[in-house]
């Protein structure tokens, strides 16, 4: 059953990075998208894409956590006291991330906007960061069993950890330019699907780049899962590789709907290599599956709860979703005559000509 | 990069203890303000929204949708804020969580479910006002609610079981060896507990957004559309108040049972004894003695069983030793924690009594401007009620943080820098809370801006054209 168990874990974790990733990686797209006026068409279409989604998206971390704390609650005990600093970091990064960017969507000036826009998009960058560098930490085997504290900085401060958070920063901003071009043509905005498109490749390449430096920092650093990924998980690396050339292929051919489809496999199949590359091992080499999972009455309460989850909650989920792709979410309730600038404001006569 | 630590670890050798439940205390009474709001507005926006479509009635139209905004922007700081908590479980309790998160985690996973839930149907009802049809958009209000009932009701189970910890089998070692849910969630303190949180929810939502309206009332404002925004809220608050003071006055006779040296720390009674009274106020001094306050002879014992009045037997601080027991500081912030929640939640019962009154004699609330003050400040009594309450509950289970299992110290974090985290999460937060206020504030003002309502503005209304073209006037499949 504890099989089972870290299956659902790794499939969490694969969720959180396909539509959680997609998520701060559009706060890295929000960060780069330049000045006030510049950036203002893509964050806009940023803001519209993640609005309905990015706090649901949140349950994916939890549920990782929960299933993390009840069934291997050891294993949990050792990664929170080891990765203290990086996981504090990522916590406060995510409360400010996601305060700033629902006031920014209903505070009124420019300035605010920009003061909130900015906490958001640089705690959407270093959060995705932070959990990359404690997979790497963990996948290293820098976390000992039993509850322990490893060191508590070099076990985020090291080469498999850099490479993961770098990984992870780029493989999210990758995603999230591929799901924006389909948003953005959806509406209709060919000058904003050509913008995304060209980012989209550009963080395609770089996550590539990134990812083949990798293998030559795991081998060195991380062998135990290097050996793994070039045994037992080859065939998800394979496959991660060609979807993700496919992707590339798609997106210069200017096909936004394949592409997100392979680029969805690419991550989800990469991330399920290190899972497989792990096995049996929870923390590498010190603490396995079997030895960390809990008595069998919680990890049976664990697997009903995703039984239920799959039947009560993945149809809403979906539904949100499907919602939101056909246009039926478009904004906040609906626009309320107040939350137009007032006919005499003078910003407003300033900033009118410029918008068109 | 040695010395570098080695001088990090000198600043920062600090007893991560106190920190750690410095940091925890604050963040938990940061989270459990926007709760309410969480579980409670929704419920009052759907009847807002109920009576609108039933009744044709724009300002009620106009008040669920701009609640709906608010309610966007307090939720989120309510899910990432709640998001950190999870996040401390593990950063200040590891030890806690590596001997119990088998057991007091259960409750976790399905608190998840729910929270899922709601957070999916609050984005859909949110963000569809204009697109779906007024009814299909009504229900999906509806699982917002529910999730959020179930879903408070979950962690509450979690902390109940800390209180009442059951369903588990140790070993001869002290390891977790079995585990049955169903007991751990269902635990003895939970029904209870759980009902009383719940209902809290909907006195301080209640109240809280009530509050905001007397407000506007007592500046002038005494259109239909504050006064609908009065009556739906504070009826809801209203309503809730007398349950919660049965509710209460069943839990507190659940510890006077299970939780004997919590509820002497309650009613400040050093040595077992009959015939104790309920001292108002007042505080225990290290020798035992009690000075101050204004004792009421006999009622702490009629209330812990009326059955045997005042010759019920109350157990005392004393029975267990000093090392089981909350300290004497401890023991005075439950007791003075326990004299505020009680006299405040009385006051909101007065106050709802008076506006029960005033609707069962003159069909109408009351309008003096002495309610509409007391009104005003209902909200923020609610609050502080519900902390006080929390404060009992948490401080009175002192030194346990597994009640008679392990000890708030030792399940603490080795962590020396908790310090620097609990400074840097003190910060974050209050500017997070103070924008959250100023941000609430800002959009009431421009709501108030305009006086009347046009046509384009009202929910479920034709569309305003003056939309940019590429977002909405894609054909829809």
């Amino acid at each position: 059953m504890s099989t089972t168990v870290a299956a659902v874990l790794l499939l969490a974790v694969v969720a959180y990075a396909v539509f959680g990733g997609a998520d701060f990686g559009a706060g890295f797209w929000d960060l780069t998208a330049g000045g006030t006026k510049r950036g203002r068409r893509p964050r806009a279409v940023i803001e519209r894409s993640i609005g309905p989604v990015w706090e649901a998206n949140h349950v994916w971390l939890i549920f990782i956590f929960v299933v993390l704390w009840t069934s291997f609650s050891e294993a949990y005990a050792s990664i929170t006291l080891t990765l203290f600093v990086p996981l504090t970091i990522a916590a406060l990064g995510i409360v400010l991330r996601g305060a700033s960017f629902a006031f920014r969507k209903v505070v009124a000036t420019t300035g605010e906007r920009r003061i909130l826009g900015g906490a958001f998009a640089i705690s959407s960058v270093l959060v995705p960061y932070c959990m990359g560098a404690i997979a790497g930490g963990i996948a290293s085997g820098r976390v000992p069993a039993g509850g322990q504290a490893g060191d508590p900085v070099d076990s985020w401060i090291n080469p498999t950890s850099v490479l993961g958070g770098v990984l992870a920063v780029a493989v999210v901003a990758y995603l999230s330019a591929v799901y924006l071009i389909w948003d953005v043509r959806r509406a209709g905005d060919l000058e904003m699907a050509g913008y995304f498109r060209r980012r989209a490749m550009a963080a395609a390449v770089a996550a590539a780049v990134v990812a083949a430096a990798g293998v030559l920092v795991l081998r060195a650093d991380a062998p135990y899962v290097f050996d793994g990924l070039t045994s037992r998980a080859l065939p998800l690396v394979i496959l991660s590789v060609v979807c993700g050339a496919g992707a590339l292929v798609l997106l210069v051919r200017d096909a936004a709907r394949g592409a997100r489809l392979l680029a969805v496999i690419a991550v989800a199949s990469i991330v399920c290599a290190w899972g497989v590359a792990q096995w049996p091992y929870l923390l590498p080499e010190s603490l396995t599956i079997s030895a960390a999972a809990s008595p069998t009455g919680t990890l049976a309460a664990v697997l009903v709860a995703v039984g239920l989850a799959a039947v009560l909650v993945l149809p809403g989920f979906a539904l949100l979703y499907v919602l939101d792709q056909k246009g039926l979410l478009p904004e906040e309730g609906v626009e309320d005559a107040s939350d137009r600038p007032l006919e005499s404001s003078p910003v407003d006569h300033i900033r009118r000509p410029t918008d068109r | 990069m040695n010395a570098m630590l080695g001088g990090a670890v000198l600043v920062a050798a600090v007893d991560p203890v106190p920190w750690a439940r410095a940091q925890m205390a604050f963040t938990l009474a940061f989270h459990i303000i926007l709760v309410p709001l969480g579980v409670s507005w929704a419920f009052m926006t759907l009847i807002a929204n109920y009576r609108a479509l039933r009744h044709d009635d724009r300002d009620a139209l106009v008040l669920a949708q701009r609640w709906s905004k608010y309610m966007a922007v307090t939720f989120a700081v309510g899910a990432v804020t709640g998001t950190v908590l999870s996040f401390e479980f593990g950063l200040l309790w590891p030890r806690f969580m590596g001997q119990w998160g088998e057991a007091f985690g259960v409750p976790f996973a399905f608190e998840g479910l729910f929270f899922f839930t709601e957070a999916i149907f609050i984005a859909i009802y949110i963000f569809g006002w204009r697109r779906l049809k007024p009814w299909a958009h009504f229900w999906t209000g509806v699982p917002v609610v529910l999730a959020g009932i179930l879903g408070s009701v979950s962690v509450v189970a979690a902390n109940a079981w800390m209180n009442a910890p059951s369903g588990f089998t140790l070993s001869s070692s002290g390891e977790v060896v079995e585990v049955d849910p169903i007991q751990v969630i269902f635990n003895d303190s939970m029904p209870l507990q759980a009902a009383h949180m719940v209902i809290a929810a909907y006195l301080v939502g209640g109240f809280l957004v009530a509050s905001v309206y007397a407000t506007g009332m007592l500046r002038g404002r005494r259109d239909r559309y504050h006064h609908l925004g009065f009556v739906i809220a504070f009826s809801v608050g209203a309503i809730a108040t007398p349950i919660q003071m049965a509710v209460g006055d069943s839990l507190a006779r659940w510890v006077y049972s299970n939780q004997p040296v919590k509820f002497a720390a309650i009613e400040l009674v050093p040595e077992t004894s009959s015939d104790v009274p309920e001292t108002l106020l007042g505080r225990l001094n290290e020798d035992g003695t009690i000075s101050g306050g204004i004792p009421i002879p006999g009622l702490a014992s009629w209330l812990s069983d009326p059955s045997t009045g005042r010759s019920t037997v109350v157990q005392g601080l004393n029975t267990v030793p000093a090392d089981q027991r909350p300290t004497i500081r401890q023991t005075n912030t439950v007791h003075l924690a326990w004299d505020v929640m009680v006299g405040l939640g009385t006051l909101l019962l007065l106050l709802s009594v008076w506006y029960g009154a005033s609707w069962i004699f003159r069909r109408r609330m009351p309008v003096s401007r002495w309610f509409l003050r007391a009104a005003a400040c209902a909200g923020v009594l609610a609050v502080i009620t519900m902390e006080a309450g929390w404060v009992v509950t948490e401080v009175g289970r002192q030194p346990w943080i597994v009640y008679n299992h392990m000890k708030v110290e030792d399940a603490a974090t080795g962590n020396t820098g908790v310090w620097i985290t609990f400074l840097a999460v003190v910060a974050l937060y209050t500017a997070v809370g103070t924008t959250t206020i100023l941000v609430l504030r800002g959009m009431s003002r421009r709501f108030r801006r305009t006086e009347r309502f046009t046509d384009h503005e009202v929910p479920y209304g034709p569309s305003e054209p003056a939309v940019p073209a590429a977002a909405d006037e894609e054909p829809v499949r």
